[in-house]
């Protein structure tokens, strides 16, 4: 459904990305991961078509989305939802306004079956409707900015593909809690496919099935979380050292307390 | 030899910032044309671009013909034509001083403003957040407040045109003691073609100017909030300086094909 094959990406004369090569399949649901600066975010750029790679091709169902014309991305982007660092509301734009902004922009629709469609997707979002509709993104707290962009992401364009920018940076435990919760409802209700981008380790353990560790624009690791605990490459094993002591408690509460065993 | 090297990079940069400059201008202009036409937003940003500019086109106007008429009416009286007084004022105004106060003042106001719009925008990737949505930033930000620029600089020009003359006025009347019928008449007597189409030409070009650079410089301000700072400090100085030199070639233009009309 979403491959990188050998894709190379320098902003300008910086390298950020140096054949880059992983799929992510139908309903999969995917964390990559690495340190800060390592390229992570640029790759769901990449997959966006907000950037386009000096080599290599970006493929989403099939059709190298660097290579097509802006009229063919805006469909293929239709199928993509994407949250950004930090939500990316339009701060002059009220709650309703914002996860409705596609249906306004690109239909005729009613305005109340507009705000009919917000309302249902605030109340999907675990937000109360009648608390925030009307209220700016500056009057909202990180974790409830993080999930009316998800509200907006997914009424926008009724994806297939969702893509998550870091999304429990900077959040409190109970929010990101709230945020995780959602993501996990979202694969698991819609068979959504997932690529999330996160330095968090325990956050990426609680969403995803597959482990893709990105280190100094190159691809470190691929693979499931045992294979992650038993890489011994250098590379991974930097990353990884800091976590450790979580890593082990996460993967224990998952893999052993869960009942699937190590 | 350093020295050259140094005078040589800074060219390159420099010969590279003006051909972007140039490229996005021609995507704005572009985008002018064809569906979906922001007709909501146009009429906002005229509203905030000519209504908040009009108290500083009002007080700059008068204070500056004031200024030019106090000056122009002792030196004047040495030669015995400060019955001339009037002629002068509306040469001086409608050719020069207004069209240049009033482009310095909305290029001031108002660029640094949708510099630093534009820029706060992409630092925060809600311009990504429209891409993704399938919509055009350029023709949804830059577009309205181009045309808003478009119509409304010379709006503000003629309003301060006039308010410098009606401020020169007072300043014949009750300071150089010219009569009100000698000056206006001399006023009547210079508004002739020539004079009248350099005073509207000049605020068309200045419009597009104010509106190239303050949205190139948001759209490619980089390194968040310094970063957006001083996007909107060289969008000011940028704006501020070309319309000057700008208006000096105008003039010189001008003048030789329509010398005639004068």
């Amino acid at each position: 459904m979403i491959g990188l094959r050998e894709v190379s990406f320098s902003y300008g004369d910086r390298p950020v990305l140096r054949n880059v090569s992983f799929s992510v399949g139908q309903s999969e649901s995917a964390v990559v991961m690495g340190p800060s600066g390592s390229g992570k975010s640029t790759i769901l750029r990449l997959i966006l078509g907000l950037e386009t790679p000096q080599q290599g091709q970006v493929l989403i169902h099939g059709q190298d989305i660097s290579t097509l014309k802006e009229k063919t991305k805006r469909e293929l982007r239709k199928k993509i939802g994407m949250v950004f660092q930090d939500g990316a509301l339009f701060d002059s734009l009220t709650v309703g306004e914002n996860i409705g902004y596609y249906l306004l922009e690109h239909t005729r629709l009613p305005f109340e079956e507009i705000t009919h469609r917000v309302r249902r997707m605030l109340g999907f979002v675990g937000l109360d409707a009648d608390e925030i509709i009307d209220k700016l993104p500056e009057q909202l707290s990180g974790g409830m900015r993080r999930r009316v962009a998800i509200g907006r992401a997914l009424l926008s364009t009724d994806p297939k593909i969702m893509l998550y920018d870091e999304p429990t940076t900077g959040l409190d435990p109970q929010a990101i809690d709230n945020v995780l919760n959602l993501i996990k409802k979202l694969h698991q209700e819609r068979s959504i496919s997932t690529i999330a981008v996160t330095h968090q380790i325990v956050d990426a353990f609680d969403i995803a099935d597959r482990f893709i560790v990105v280190y100094e624009g190159e691809v470190a690791f691929d693979g499931s979380v045992q294979e992650l605990r038993d890489c011994r490459d250098s590379r991974v094993q930097a990353f990884l050292a800091p976590f450790r002591s979580s890593f082990a408690g996460v993967a224990r509460r998952r893999f052993v307390d869960g009942g699937q065993g190590l | 030899m350093q020295i050259l090297s140094a005078v040589n990079n800074w060219l390159k940069r420099f010969a590279n910032e003006l051909q972007r400059l140039f490229y996005f201008s021609l995507r704005m202009v572009a985008a002018l044309f064809g569906r979906p036409f922001y007709v909501a937003e146009t009429l906002e940003q005229m509203y905030l671009i000519g209504v908040g500019s009009l108290y500083l086109i009002v007080l700059t106007g008068i204070f500056a013909g004031q200024g030019m008429a106090l000056a122009y009416s002792v030196e004047l009286a040495d030669f015995g034509a400060k019955n001339y007084l009037g002629r002068i004022m509306a040469i001086a105004i409608i050719r020069e001083l207004g069209p240049i106060l009033a482009g310095l003042m909305v290029a001031a106001r108002v660029a640094s403003g949708i510099t630093a719009e534009i820029g706060a925008m992409k630092s925060s990737n809600q311009l990504d957040a429209m891409v993704a949505f399938g919509i055009d930033p350029i023709k949804k930000i830059a577009v309205p407040r181009l045309i808003a620029l478009v119509i409304m600089v010379p709006v503000l020009t003629i309003i301060c045109d006039a308010i410098a003359i009606l401020g020169a006025y007072f300043v014949a009347d009750f300071v150089a003691h010219v009569t009100p019928t000698m000056y206006w008449s001399n006023v009547r007597g210079r508004l002739i073609f020539g004079n009248l189409f350099i005073g509207f030409f000049k605020p068309f070009v200045f419009s597009f100017i104010i509106a190239f650079i303050s949205c190139y410089k948001g759209f490619t301000s980089e390194g968040g909030t310094k970063g957006v700072g001083q996007a909107t400090t060289n969008s000011v100085v940028m704006a501020s300086i070309t319309i000057l030199t700008v208006n000096f070639f105008i003039t010189k233009v001008v003048f030789s094909l329509i010398k005639g009309y004068l």
